[in-house]
């Protein structure tokens, strides 16, 4: 599983009211929760972000409470991997389930602009950045995590193994 | 490079030698917990993965405890949803009004939980059972339905914070002292992603429900989960209540910690957390006038029978403050009868107090006590957070049992070493 496309950046703990305001929360279609994604923090984000884009953060990204809304709507605006320092415990799990790659990698934060164009290959836990010629090694997922991501999700994912 | 016990335990349910912080592992899941909140839309997920059957009918425990007795049409909707699921998959532990508690406080008193245990829960509070020796931690929707479905779930394994303790702590403090200093020290993210391993030969002065109340708590540190070394108290528990076959990790000499910290609980005091945070802690002996209209004893982090024995201590022959509502809710059945027949009931129903059915009620604001504007209550629950109990201007002070019932009779916040 690879992906390619262009960095969005933040700082510390970006939280999962920013991500997705609870205004929106009156529906859990992802689409929806895509159209005002990062609404609260960066008001032209849905306008720029492309189909492959990536958000790089960096401490204690999708802190704050549970809702899975949140990844969802990461995942519906197109973004393919979140890339921080680190992840707040619950996001973390969420992302997985609902099927959003996110890597935790300390160079690649540091490395890696706004609009750097990035290369993910979650196989081997590599994220390349074309624009400076910079390669970084985040940990690999395991197999049957990386089964859950290219599944679409934890239900998926169990769908699949029943058939 | 060693484990800690929560490693070890993790490593065991994953086939696995050895694992490090940071890992992600998949597990072998013993018991899969959700509640009337969680459930519903578990049971929903679970339907969409066409799995015919839950994975082990025996290892799945469902107790509608929030808004039990059903409060309203919405509750009890839910609660039917997830009682005609547990009918329809023959779920050996559905516990429903009759043969209900408060779900933490009513798995170990059950036996379904024993020494070296992977326990997921869809409450945060599943964290409790650390105090038996097992590791439990709590988890989403998708994840219950995930576990129901395989019987398997997914984890990061945590680093671990260890808190030695040494000590004996004086009358009046209690594990939620102890877990209330912690929090105080480490703050409300003070352990997030790991697990908060308890030591020390100060522990031998903790009763299994200081444990309870302690290792229910970790979750308000951030912990993933909070885990207690087994010893003979672990072991005369679990023989009591299950038959169950356990086995006991203990951690390595060289495993590693993020931090260690070293407590003598004989040096600390009955201690209070201000609004809003559970961190926001103060001992009692500066608490200052704090005037109170509502006192509620029990939850999953309090409701147990030493709980309730400390509290009717202290209200034994006295009254509470007129004008202060003061409620008890012992967090299972059979602890609401043992307080009967130990007669603690009538002490507190003499002393001014009410006692509820077991429920998890005003703990968050549900029902059976809430909160107006601008009051404020102290409680032996776990959080403290804006509106929890009520309205958005009404506040919460956690403490003891022992504080909140020398409080009753005060009307304001009181040290139980006055009365
Ligand atoms: S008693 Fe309170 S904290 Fe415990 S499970 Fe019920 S609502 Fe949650």
């Amino acid at each position: 599983m690879e992906a390619t496309g262009k960095a969005f950046k933040y700082g510390n703990n970006v939280d999962t009211d920013v991500i997705i305001p609870a205004r929106y929360l009156n529906t859990s279609d992802p689409k929806e929760l895509g159209k005002h994604c990062m609404e609260d923090i960066d008001t032209t984000f849905v306008e720029r972000v492309q189909e492959g884009d990536m958000i790089i953060a960096n401490k204690n990204f999708g802190c704050g409470s549970s809702r899975e809304h949140a990844p969802l709507a990461i995942k519906a605006s197109g973004v393919s991997c979140v890339i921080a320092k680190s992840f707040a415990r619950i996001f973390y799990r969420n992302a997985i389930n609902i099927g959003l790659p996110i890597l935790e990698c300390d160079e690649a934060v540091d490395g890696i602009e706004a609009n750097d164009k990035i290369k993910v290959d979650f196989q081997r836990g590599i994220i390349f950045n074309e624009t400076k010629n910079e390669t970084y090694q985040a940990q690999p997922f395991p197999e049957f995590i990386q089964e859950i991501i290219s599944s679409g999700g934890l239900v998926s994912y169990i769908q699949k193994q029943m058939k | 490079m060693g484990m800690t016990m929560t490693q070890k335990i993790l490593a065991k349910h994953a086939g696995l030698e050895k694992v490090e912080a940071g890992q992600l592992i998949q597990v072998n899941l013993d018991l899969v917990l959700g509640n009337d909140i969680t459930s519903p839309v578990a049971i929903k997920e679970f339907l969409k993965t066409g799995v015919k059957d839950v994975f082990d009918r025996s290892k799945i425990a469902i107790v509608p405890d929030h808004f039990t007795p059903n409060k309203d049409i919405q509750s009890a909707e839910q609660c039917k949803y997830v009682r005609e699921f547990a009918y329809k998959h023959n779920i050996e532990n559905y516990f429903e009004i009759g043969e209900m508690g408060i779900e933490h406080c009513l798995l170990p008193e059950k036996g379904l939980v024993v020494p070296g245990d992977v326990v997921i829960g869809a409450d945060s509070h599943t964290c409790t059972y650390g105090a038996l020796g097992a590791f439990s931690t709590g988890i989403g929707s998708t994840d219950m339905a995930a576990g129901m479905a395989t019987g398997k779930g997914w984890f990061k394994v945590p680093g671990a914070i260890k808190f030695v303790l040494t000590g004996k702590p004086a009358k009046y403090v209690s594990g939620k002292d102890v877990i209330l200093h912690i929090i105080g020290k480490i703050g409300v993210d003070g352990a997030l992603y790991k697990s908060m391993e308890f030591a020390g030969d100060g522990l031998k002065h903790l009763s299994m429900d200081d444990r309870f109340s302690m290792a229910n708590m970790a979750i308000e540190a951030g912990g993933k989960n909070g885990i207690f070394p087994v010893d003979e108290k672990t072991i005369e528990y679990v023989n009591n209540h299950s038959n169950k076959p356990y086995t006991v990790y203990t951690a390595d000499d060289d495993a590693v910690y993020d931090e260690i910290y070293n407590i003598n609980l004989s040096e600390l005091r009955p201690t209070v957390a201000f609004p809003h945070l559970p961190d926001n802690t103060r001992t009692i002996d500066d608490v200052g006038d704090v005037k109170i209209d509502q006192v509620v004893i029990g939850s999953c982090t309090n409701g147990r029978l030493e709980d309730l024995r400390i509290a009717a201590e202290l209200l034994k022959g006295k009254k509470v403050t007129k004008g202060v509502r003061v409620i008890v809710f012992p967090g299972t059945q059979k602890i609401y009868l043992d307080a009967m027949k130990e007669g603690l009931l009538e002490i507190f129903i003499e002393a001014g107090a009410i006692v509820s059915t077991p429920t998890c009620g005003p703990c968050l604001g549900g029902h059976m006590g809430i909160l107006a504007k601008g009051e404020r209550a102290i409680a032996t629950t776990n959080r403290n957070f804006v509106g929890r109990m009520g309205h958005p201007e009404s506040e919460v002070y956690l403490a003891s049992p022992a504080v909140a019932a020398a409080s009753a009779i005060a009307g304001k916040i009181k040290n139980p070493e006055e009365i």
